[in-house]
């Protein structure tokens, strides 16, 4: 333990704070996933590691930034834990093989030059029990987001317009849930992958898109969880290959980032796809997203729903404008994915491009099937409603439909958003 | 002699980067391009896609099977190359060591098999 010789590798790091804080940023998610693995225990994983970060702080900017970053953080962490465990073994004299037998782990693994590779599996073991279909899908989403993405408690609820202290609470539950119903730190075996991988998709795409399009607060876009979801969904690809769907979520996840700088205006407003400058979008990020999207269809595995939407995510990246636009294919693969999926949110989306496809009333025909209580909550469903009634020039029906819209929404930009199409249209029909 | 320089580094670290630190990279290659075009030695050359986007195909008793992936999980990747068409060794070395990924990673130089006629 303690640095030896600096990396060069590591040298464009050592030579900032702020280049030591990524350095320990990307560190951090390795090793507490190969703490947790070890321990089987969220909390004194985040305690070690808590204080073997703090000891990084204090010696790596004198000593340079060890070979093995992630090795030192790990060896350091369990040494601390090792002496906490010794500590309540001497006051309550219990355990003392459990000591010895940690200690003589503890000294084998220093010299494991396979720890690091070891930190995959665990990380990959990590997103799967985080993920775990028995917890409920917010836990999972703040399990992930909290020890996969080192995103703190205050950042969670804030993000997801909750109190810091039920979200505190909510990944106690979670935490408890694990230990108590046993769920396995496992990466599922080939009978079963299939189903929990897309559960552990779902959650990095809920993440991305609670960072692509929050549902609440004041920002349009929040950078850091799409970046933060863009990156785990790397490093599941490079750990798990093979997954038709795992290479479509991260071309889908490309294409729809590569329009987050022409999706807000000078003010900071929204502006819908239809009305974006092109020219803004990430050529790079295309480039790599419909490469992906190629490779995955390639696989030859059956459709999925990341497959089908970061295809119709392709068709938008392709096309110069709205209007040259392959309408009909987009048709055709959301129907598809209605199939998969049974989503009425789906169907929404599938209306409106009907409305692109054909004409405004068929699209307003498919939205007529959609009627329900749940819809009528929904803010996207009156905002497709009222662009279609617009278009068929039912303007003052559009207007209604715009004011239900803006009552159902909880972003700020979006309620901005609702609240200009409304004066706009008011001036219009007066 | 043409060489390929093969152009090695670790893929989860570039990801890793800022924007900032990506385009600075990005800057050094163009840098280094530019030198090797106006040395007159420049033949080829090309980035490439991270290995998620890599496909590896083999064929074995006529049937063809894909993986996806690189041929092999390293712990550094293929990261684009060169064809540099220099007097000797000596030059080619000498430029390789300038390409910015030997900071971090490696370039092999391999000889180029010229195929006669």
């Amino acid at each position: 333990m303690g640095a030896s010789r600096c990396d060069p590798s590591w040298r464009w790091v050592a030579e900032s704070t702020a280049g030591l804080e990524r350095v320990l940023a990307r560190e951090a998610p390795r090793v507490r996933a190969g703490l947790i693995g070890r321990f089987r225990d969220f909390d004194l994983a985040d305690d070690v590691l808590q204080e073997a970060l703090l000891k990084a702080w204090q010696r790596w900017p004198q000593d340079g930034v060890p070979d093995r970053p992630a090795a030192w953080l790990y060896t350091v962490a369990c040494r601390i834990a090792l002496d906490t465990f010794k500590h309540h073994a001497v006051r309550r004299r219990v355990e003392p093989e459990l000591v010895t037998a940690l200690a003589e782990r503890d000294a084998a693994e220093v010299e494991d030059t396979h720890l690091v590779a070891r930190f995959d599996d665990e990380l990959l073991r990590l997103m799967f029990t985080c993920c775990h279909p028995a917890l409920a899908l917010d836990a999972q989403v703040a399990l992930t987001l909290r020890t996969l993405m080192d995103l703190s408690v205050e950042e969670i609820a804030r993000a997801f317009l909750v109190e810091p202290g039920a979200m505190e609470q909510r990944l106690t539950r979670a935490k408890r849930k694990i230990r108590h119903a046993g769920i396995p730190w496992e990466v599922p075996n080939d009978h079963e992958i299939g189903p929990r991988l897309q559960g552990v998709l779902t959650v990095l795409y809920l993440v991305f898109n609670e960072g692509y399009a929050p549902t609440a607060g004041a920002t349009i876009v929040n950078r850091a969880l799409c970046r933060e979801a863009i990156r785990t969904t790397r490093s599941l690809l490079r750990m798990l290959r093979g997954h038709a769907e795992a290479v479509a979520l991260l071309a889908l996840m490309l294409l729809q980032d590569s329009h987050a700088d022409a999706r807000r205006d000078a003010e900071g407003g929204l502006v819908l796809l239809e009305d974006q400058d092109r020219s803004l979008w990430d050529k790079r990020a295309i480039l790599e997203g419909r490469a992906l999207l190629e490779k995955a269809l390639t696989l030859r595995q059956a459709p999925g729903p990341f497959q089908i939407q970061a295809a119709v995510a392709a068709l938008h990246a392709e096309a110069a404008d709205l209007v040259s636009t392959d309408w009909p294919q987009i048709v055709a693969l959301y129907e598809h994915l209605v199939r998969l999926t049974d989503s009425d949110v789906v169907r929404v989306n599938r209306a409106v491009a009907i409305g692109l496809a054909q004409s405004p009333n068929e699209g307003l025909q498919a939205l007529a099937n959609l009627d329900g209580e749940e819809m009528r909550r929904y803010a996207p469903y009156h905002a497709a409603e009222a662009g279609l009634l617009y278009r068929a020039g039912r303007r003052q029906e559009a207007l209604q439909s715009y004011r239900h819209a803006l009552a159902h929404v909880q972003s700020g930009v979006v309620q901005r958003f609702f609240e200009r199409r409304i004066a706009e249209l008011e001036r219009s029909t007066s | 002699m043409r060489y390929m320089m093969l152009i090695y580094d670790n893929e989860a670290l570039a990801e890793s980067q800022s924007e900032a630190e990506q385009q600075a990279v990005f800057a050094e290659y163009g840098v280094f391009t530019q030198e090797v075009r106006e040395k007159g030695v420049l033949e080829g050359g090309d980035p490439l896609l991270p290995t998620t986007a890599a496909t590896t195909v083999r064929v074995k008793n006529g049937k063809r099977m894909t993986t996806d992936g690189p041929f092999a999980e390293t712990k550094e990747q293929l990261a684009g190359y060169y064809i540099l068409n220099c007097k000797s060794l000596d030059e080619a070395l000498n430029l390789a060591a300038k390409i910015p990924a030997a900071k971090y990673g490696c370039i092999e130089v391999r000889p180029i098999m010229e195929m006669g006629g």
